[in-house]
């Protein structure tokens, strides 16, 4: 479908886990390469001098869970996004035209999912919730399965974004946000422009 | 193109993967306008490297063109014609409006219109004998226009594809048809054409730049010389090692074309234009075989078949030129008369007429001679012939001959079924079928009794082998006595009709030709010259088919076996310098009596018909014929659908938007991550 759609469907997929890389990960080699390795944790331990862990496990919980999106991510847009540049679109034999938008917006949902999902299982873990575990489980496989309703869009395309949603506010609440923190940070912004102004 | 040759006879497999497959439908069966070149131009077709993509649009009248050219709002459009809208004033209205163009589909015919001729008015005007300087009153069809149906469409050159497709409307009537003037909706059918031409500008360009390319690491050629071979016998052999002239020796000559072309590449049969000659002339030389045995005639006779006369006379102005430098067998000196049989298919009634050449007949005995051989063939008129003379100021026809007369004045006659222009409407165009010749058959017949019968075609061009026959050996001093048992086989001219016309995977064609040179016959045989090669086991399927069918109807069956046939030398009585040695399949009657592959002794040859230009580096002759093909990457087309502007700017709109707002989330989240992401609950020293 030209350039235009290739571009416009490449940020859309990857631009969230392009800027978490970049603001989140690409600092810190380590962070890197627990993302591309995923558990090499007792490895680095060998060769560190420190006796403590050099990443916490929040910290791999969250690099993991990006690595794993990031390559789901890969492996099921990159075809889809080199049939896009060419010249033609899908429609022929009667799917939709919406294909690589659509694509491209799942796409971007599972990366986030599966951050999200790292950071809750590995809390889970840490707790010995058991629950959680199961339910991360089934969370994947209800996502996995809306997609089965393609191409009827818009029976996966939404709630696949609202259990997205749902995910982002427990994997905040998991990793140490709260309510408090979000009206500190508020109160903190007004006291700056206070200050400032 | 050579490579690309085979490509297209291998069937390409493109999509491995399920999202392209739900895109393109891969058009299969298409034959494209190629890109020729010769000395001054490039005519033909060219597409873009990346292929020429535009919204179909179907045209149903000439008016109809208003809307791809101007009126339409989604340029740029693929227009689909129907075969009877193919026409000069249609196609240059395109070009002139190229820009909203991407290419141009024809749907192939069923049935031909009522006349149609992609070819000039004036074929090879520049390369025959007739020139300012010689006859300049009757050169450039100034007096005698040959193909006036012709609308030149083969001669022009355009800036997109065009090509020639099986019928294909259902996308476009699904998603392209115009309701009440208003534009159709997106997402809209569309068709990619990929034909792009590596050649450009003459044939100087592209072989100063295939010598250049030679030198670099990945050579690729971008344009090949047209050519093939010519096929020549003779009734007595000649050793083929003693080249130049021959004294005391003077050959009647008998010719013929082989080849045709059309507005598209390689679909081309000129059944009347060349098969009706050529298959004649078999027949004729199949007639003499026996009567010069018993009777042999003073002078030898010998049966020329020339390749590429299409494209300027290739092949005889080959043939020429070799005679001239010493390089065949004889010299011109040593030919005494030229026959050359043109089109004879479409014979009003039953006159043929003799063409011959005004301005070399003002010499006293070239005229003698011509009148000489007129006066043969009236003494032939049979029952039901006219043979009638023509005007002392009307030109030859376009023929080998004019080559032959630039040479030496040569007595010639050429022999066609049109007093003056062409009875051929469809002169080199794809409709030169089976069916401007009344090729009939009846129903319900098998293929191997439609072999068998015997058509009215075929009688017709029997009457007129037989008259050939005769009077080449009457011309060439045979015994008068003989010449009423000279009859052509009118079984053998319907075989070679029904083989080059209809199927030539027949059981007389598989007789004539070796066991292993079967795949030969599996597709329609091309008429088209095609690029030259250089050794003669290479040479095209007709060439190869006409030089078996020659050597069977002229030659004899001898009783060596296959590894004598491939070595005869060690054998004492013959020698490979006289004669060619052809393994055959033989025929399989049905009746169980084997009869075998055998070995076919004949003096049958095929000679190089390449352009002398090209061995002189003459690129840029005026002499000689120096047309070339481009080579190519490869040719198909595809359809798809393709979706509006709007959604795409969209999709890019909201990526770009998605993208940036991903940046200041993340930004703004990492640096207040401090606060947000409070440390309390973690423990301290972290269990891994």
């Amino acid at each position: 479908m030209t350039a235009a759609v290739f571009f416009g469907c490449a940020f859309i997929a990857f631009g969230p886990a392009f800027s978490l890389f970049i603001f989140t990960i690409a600092k810190d080699p380590l962070r890197v390469i627990i993302l591309i390795a995923g558990k090499a944790n007792e490895g680095l331990a060998a060769i560190s001098e420190e006796e403590s862990s050099p990443i916490s496990v929040r910290e791999m919980a969250y690099v993991a869970g990006l690595g794993f999106g990031i390559m789901s991510g890969a492996f099921s847009m990159i075809n889809t996004l080199s049939d896009s540049l060419g010249p033609g679109t899908v429609g022929m034999f009667g799917d939709s035209q919406y294909y690589f938008i659509t694509s491209a917006l799942m796409t971007l949902a599972l990366t986030l999912l599966h951050t999200f999902w790292g950071v809750v299982f590995f809390d889970g873990c840490e707790r010995k919730r058991w629950w959680v575990i199961v339910a991360v489980l089934c969370l994947h496989l209800v996502v996995s399965g809306l997609s089965l309703l393609n191409p009827l869009y818009v029976g996966s395309v939404p709630p696949v974004y609202v259990i997205m949603l749902l995910m982002a506010v427990w994997a905040f609440f998991s990793s140490g946000g709260s309510l408090h923190n979000l009206s500190l940070l508020w109160t903190c912004r007004k006291s700056n422009a206070e200050t400032s102004s | 193109s050579v490579t690309t040759r085979d490509l297209k006879k291998i069937t390409l497999d493109v999509n491995s993967n399920s999202v392209a497959q739900k895109i393109y439908v891969e058009v299969n069966n298409t034959v494209p306008c190629v890109r020729l070149l010769n000395a001054t131009h490039q005519i033909g077709c060219q597409s873009s490297i990346s292929g020429d993509t535009g919204v179909i649009h179907v045209l149903e009248s000439e008016a109809d063109l208003e809307w791809p050219l101007t009126k339409g709002p989604n340029p740029p459009y693929m227009i689909l014609l129907e075969s009877h809208l193919f026409t000069r004033s249609i196609m240059m209205k395109i070009k002139k409006e190229s820009s909203r163009i991407a290419g141009v589909t024809v749907v192939v015919p069923n049935t031909s219109p009522s006349e149609f001729s992609p070819h000039t008015t004036c074929p090879n005007e520049n390369t025959g004998v007739y020139s300012d300087t010689y006859g300049p009153h009757l050169a450039h069809c100034n007096t005698t226009v040959w193909n006036p149906l012709g609308n030149g469409l083969s001669y022009e050159e355009f800036d997109f594809p065009v090509f020639s497709l099986k019928e294909d409307k259902q996308c476009y009537y699904d998603h392209n048809r115009v309701v009440n003037g208003s534009a159709p909706q997106y997402p809209l059918c569309a068709m990619q054409l990929f034909s792009h031409m590596f050649a450009v500008t003459d044939t100087a360009t592209c072989m100063r730049r295939n010598d250049v390319i030679n030198f670099s690491i990945n050579p690729e050629m971008v344009c090949d010389p047209l050519g093939d071979f010519n096929v020549w016998g003779s009734i007595r052999p000649y050793n083929r090692s003693q080249l130049g002239h021959r004294d005391n020796e003077s050959v009647v000559m008998a010719a013929a074309r082989l080849d045709s072309r059309a507005f598209f590449w390689d679909v081309s049969t000129g059944a009347e234009g060349s098969i009706s000659g050529f298959v004649t002339l078999l027949a004729a030389a199949h007639a003499l075989r026996d009567v010069t045995q018993v009777a042999p005639p003073t002078h030898n006779i010998l049966f020329a078949f020339f390749q590429g006369e299409a494209f300027d006379y290739i092949g005889s102005s080959r043939m020429v030129y070799d005679m001239q430098n010493g390089k065949f067998v004889i010299d011109l000196d040593n030919v005494h008369s030229l026959l050359e049989i043109g089109q004879v298919g479409l014979r009003n009634g039953s006159d043929l007429f003799l063409h011959s050449d005004p301005v070399s007949r003002m010499n006293d005995t070239v005229n003698d001679q011509v009148r000489e051989h007129e006066r043969y063939r009236c003494s032939l008129i049979h029952r039901h012939h006219r043979l009638v003379d023509n005007f002392q100021s009307s030109p030859l026809p376009p023929s080998s001959l004019q080559r032959f007369l630039r040479a030496q004045n040569i007595p010639g006659i050429v022999l066609a079924d049109h007093r003056a222009a062409f009875n051929n409407k469809y002169y080199e165009s794809y409709y030169d079928n089976a069916d401007n010749l009344n090729l009939r058959y009846p129903p319900n017949m098998t293929a191997e009794e439609q072999l068998e019968f015997l058509t009215d075609t075929a009688m017709a061009l029997t009457e007129v082998a037989t008259v050939v026959a005769r009077a080449l050996y009457k011309q060439a001093g045979g015994d008068g006595t003989q010449v009423d048992n000279i009859k052509a086989d009118s079984k053998t001219v319907t075989q070679m009709l029904f083989g080059f016309l209809v199927q030539a995977n027949n059981s007389w064609f598989q007789a004539l030709i070796p066991p292993e040179l079967k795949d030969m016959l599996s597709d329609p045989p091309d008429f088209y010259v095609g690029v030259a090669s250089s050794s003669p086991a290479k040479a095209k399927p007709l060439t190869r088919l006409v030089q078996f069918l020659l050597a069977n109807l002229t030659g004899t069956a001898t009783n060596l076996t296959q590894d004598q046939c491939q070595k005869p030398d060690d054998l004492p009585d013959e020698s490979v310098q006289m004669y060619s040695y052809l393994w055959v399949q033989g025929t399989v009657p049905h009746n169980g009596t084997e009869k075998g592959p055998f070995c076919v002794r004949a003096s049958v040859r095929l000679s190089q018909a390449l352009s002398p230009a090209f061995d002189l580096g003459e690129y840029a002759s005026r002499n000689y014929s120096t047309w070339t093909e481009s080579r190519w990457k490869f040719i198909k087309a595809r359809i798809f659908l393709v979706a509006s502007r709007d959604l795409e700017m969209l999709t890019l709109g909201v990526g770009v938007a998605v993208l940036f707002s991903s940046l200041l989330v993340t930004y703004f989240i990492s640096t207040k991550a401090d606060v947000l992401f409070s440390s309390a609950r973690e423990p301290a020293s972290a269990a891994y």
